[in-house]
């Protein structure tokens, strides 16, 4: 096996040791969520269990059968990537489907806007989302004003741009990034973040279909982590649509991402702890978000909580917060709360310190009831 | 300088280079540290360098390459500046129907050029970019294309669309923003696009086109259509890091694509000595492992030449090619722009006056007998005509309903900006009065 995956696989190990001999102290740190499988989907036909990079792969094995144009391309793909979302594609698609390109973020996007104007679908990745940003003008510039500024005589529609994003315990300022909110400013584009293989997949499978240029960021933290009964044929998760996970009544918490598993944990904690009822809301898609589906649940539940990993100052909490807040006023019992990371870079040793772990959540669902 | 940071972090993290190296037995060996890395002796008295990364003998001299900045790239011309053919065998053989054509096609841009740019003085348009001196690069590159190859411009090549039919309605409903304009009004004069013409909508960022040219060539050569995509830039925009990124992967995806630099010595205010210290554009090609050529940008037929043979071997052998015309930018760079700050006026009339791709073109139909004086003065009189009929019916019409600025961002409307459409709706309902409404369609 590549090293590619070794620090995660090692995070696994760490958590598993840490069950089997408490006391004994581990030698890395438990990942600091636990990832509890959807039910496995039955109206899709035959499952299979996936991690995270398997249903990834599983959803680019299924768009280039059903698609002959589509490609794939971007740094060390076609040996299978660096966190194995691609492994076996080449040799099924043939090179000229499933290709490397230099080592060039700008060029990645550019070229991939390029393939998507003669309407073929491009799937470009850029290898850790840390890295998107040598992409920012083409992607901000380019792919999300191409329909607008022609007119609608050109687009990139078929562009999907997919990258491994968020903490993965150990990989400091530029393996931990969540930049969604700097793309959430940025009309013209869909933003997108799965919780796990079975969203994974839906979710990756609508972007790629989508007529307009996706970014999809996969939590790399579960590329491995996360095992769930993933549908082995295509299907679709909407875009745009949230999902509450769990009806509550005094309490709505948000989250997208590895950050759905926490306040799920969270939930549980408040339930028990102060008998107070969660309801939880998987946001999915940055731009365009699902106002409609969180607005309602603060209506009936009068307090919101948004969780994410990224800064706390222009994260795309503030977006729901005061959107919330302009819908909501008459509904709110307390003021709107995030918990999210810190107005720092992405440290390394102080990982465990800056993440907006469940601790940090909790806390805030407890003063929020107390309001 | 991101990619040597990304690739810094990623060995930082475990994801080291040596996934690259042949096999994992290397990776062990090199951590190991241990005896695997003694190197095993060399049978062969022969050395030769077994380095992965380039094809090359030894030296047992220290010697830097030195580049060749004073004797560069030659300049490859057709015809001289009086419109004789240097070199018969160069000779393209244009019949003189379509020699007429691309003499009209200069001068009819020079036409509208210089009436748009009087527009713009009387504030009748809001901006506007000339094409003077550069007229030549344009057509005689455009002729020698296929009418389906697809086109990435950066703001200078009109010409490729007057060439191609684009009627000058269409020019004029762009820089108005009229109700005709296919662009819906949205973007800055003089930024065009054409689908049916092949001619992807021009954006103001420089050099962002130039790597998605080559993904659409990419597209191309997998899809089997025998097309090209060729791709303009000036000199200045190919400082941009994403010309460095569509060079490298043209040559390295191996792309049917034309890079076509026009270099016209200046860059706004900037010359090409604060541009580059190599030999201009056309040597960096090779450095890229790209077919290179220079060409005197104010020879059509030289300009014409270079791209035809391009186009073939580009279709034929899957590769790109480089072209850089050299010309001169005779024009201010804009209409926000008095190039009299930074040049002299001497410098500019030289090339308007003694070395114009247009006037040179007159030249070899005038010693053919295929164009004379009277010709000229009804030519001029007539494209005068037309450029003024087609900017007053653009200056008469509507621009396009308000409406328009909120479809088009998206495939389909999102919620958040259908809700903006009708809140901007409402608002003019009751604020109408403080807004341009009667310029605009209901």
């Amino acid at each position: 096996m590549a090293l590619a995956g070794l620090g995660l696989r090692r995070a696994a190990v760490s958590t598993l040791r840490l069950r089997l001999a408490t006391g004994s102290p581990p030698r890395r740190r438990a990942a600091h969520f636990s990832f509890q499988p959807d039910p496995e989907p039955t109206q899709y036909g035959q499952t299979q269990k996936m991690n995270l990079f398997q249903s990834i792969t599983s959803a680019l094995d299924n768009a280039l059968s059903r698609d002959p144009t589509a490609v794939i391309f971007g740094e060390d793909v076609s040996f299978g990537g660096v966190f194995r979302c691609t492994v076996g594609l080449r040799d099924k698609f043939g090179k000229d489907r499933v290709f490397n390109t230099p080592l060039c973020e700008q060029g990645i996007v550019g070229f991939g806007i390029g393939i998507a104007v003669t309407g073929a679908t491009a799937i470009a990745e850029i290898q850790f989302a840390d890295y998107i940003y040598p992409a920012f003008d083409q992607i901000v510039n380019e792919a999300a004003k191409y329909r607008y500024r022609s007119g609608d005589l050109f687009n990139c529609g078929s562009l999907t741009i997919r990258a491994p994003w968020g903490c993965v315990g150990h990989g400091a300022l530029y393996h931990s990034q969540s930049p969604e909110a700097f793309f959430a400013h940025c009309p013209g584009l869909k933003i997108v973040v799965p919780r796990g293989p079975i969203e994974a997949k839906g979710l990756l499978l609508s972007c790629i279909e989508d007529k307009n240029p996706c970014i999809f960021f996969e939590p790399k933290i579960m590329y491995r982590a996360a095992v769930e009964q993933v549908p082995v044929e295509p299907y679709s998760i909407p875009l745009s649509q949230a999902e509450v996970l769990q009806d509550g009544s005094d309490v709505t918490l948000v989250a997208w991402g590895t950050q759905v598993h926490i306040i799920k944990e969270v939930a549980v904690m408040a339930q028990e702890k102060l008998g107070v009822s969660c309801e939880i809301i998987d946001l999915k898609t940055i731009l365009p978000w699902d106002a409609e589906t969180v607005c309602k649940s603060v209506a009936k539940t009068g307090r919101l909580l948004i969780t994410h990993e990224a800064p706390v100052t222009g994260g795309f909490a503030s977006e729901i917060s005061s959107t919330v807040q302009e819908e909501c006023f008459l509904n709110l019992e307390a003021p709107i709360t995030r918990v999210c990371g810190y107005d720092t870079p992405f440290p390394h040793i102080f990982e465990p310190f800056y993440i907006p772990d469940k601790w940090k959540c909790y806390d805030a669902v407890r003063k929020m009831i107390n309001y | 300088m991101a990619a040597a940071t990304a690739a810094a972090g990623r060995a930082g993290l475990g994801f080291l280079r040596g996934l690259r190296l042949p096999g994992p037995a290397a990776v062990r060996g090199l951590r190991a540290g241990g005896g695997c890395l003694r190197q095993q002796e060399f049978t062969s008295l022969e050395e030769k360098p077994q380095f992965p990364g380039a094809s090359a003998v030894f030296i047992d001299r220290l010697e830097f390459i030195q580049p060749n900045v004073i004797s560069g790239i030659p300049i490859y011309r057709v015809m001289d500046r009086q419109g004789q053919i240097v070199n018969p065998s160069e000779d393209p053989q244009i019949s003189q129907e379509e020699v007429l054509k691309f003499y009209k096609s200069m001068t009819l841009l020079n036409t509208m050029d210089r009436i748009l740019y009087e527009s713009q003085r009387q504030g009748r348009i809001s901006f506007y970019m000339t094409n003077y001196g550069e007229e030549g690069t344009h057509v005689g590159s455009v002729a020698a294309l296929d009418d389906t190859d697809l086109v990435f411009g950066q703001y200078r090549e009109a010409g490729v669309l007057m060439h191609r039919g684009y009627p000058l309605d269409m020019f004029m409903a762009q820089c108005y923003g009229n109700a005709s304009d296919p662009g819906k009004g949205r973007q800055m004069p003089v930024h065009y696009g054409c689908k049916d013409l092949n001619f992807v909508t021009i954006s103001s960022p420089l050099a962002t086109q130039i790597p998605q040219a080559v993904g659409a060539a990419y597209a191309f050569k997998q899809a089997n259509t025998n097309r090209v995509v060729i791709c303009y830039f000036g000199e200045g925009t190919s400082s941009e890091g994403d010309a460095h990124a569509g060079f490298n992967f043209a040559a390295t995806l191996e792309c049917p694509v034309i890079f076509f630099c026009r270099n016209n010595g200046y860059a706004i205010s900037t010359p090409t000595s604060e541009q580059y210290r190599g030999d201009g554009i056309a040597a960096r090609g090779p450095g890229y492992g790209i077919q290179s050529i220079r060409v005197d940008g104010n020879d059509v037929f030289a300009v014409y030449n270079a791209t035809k043979e391009a186009r073939r071997r580009a279709v034929a052998e899957n590769q790109p090619f480089l072209i850089e015309a050299m010309t001169y930018r005779i024009g201010h760079h804009s209409t926000s722009d008095d190039s009299s700050a930074y040049r002299s006026v001497d410098e500019v009339n030289y090339w308007d006056k003694q070395d114009h791709p247009i006037s040179r073109l007159r030249h070899y139909m005038v010693t053919r007998n295929w164009w004379d004086e009277e010709q000229e003065k009804s030519w001029r009189k007539k494209s005068r005509k037309r450029v003024m009929e087609a900017l007053e019916e653009a200056e008469r019409k509507l621009k396009p309903k308000p409406q328009l600025l909120f479809s088009d961002v998206y495939n389909e409307m999102p919620w958040h900006i259908a809700k903006q459409q009708t809140a901007l709706e409402r608002h003019l309902k009751q604020y109408g009065d403080h807004y341009p409404l009667d310029h605009y369609e209901k």
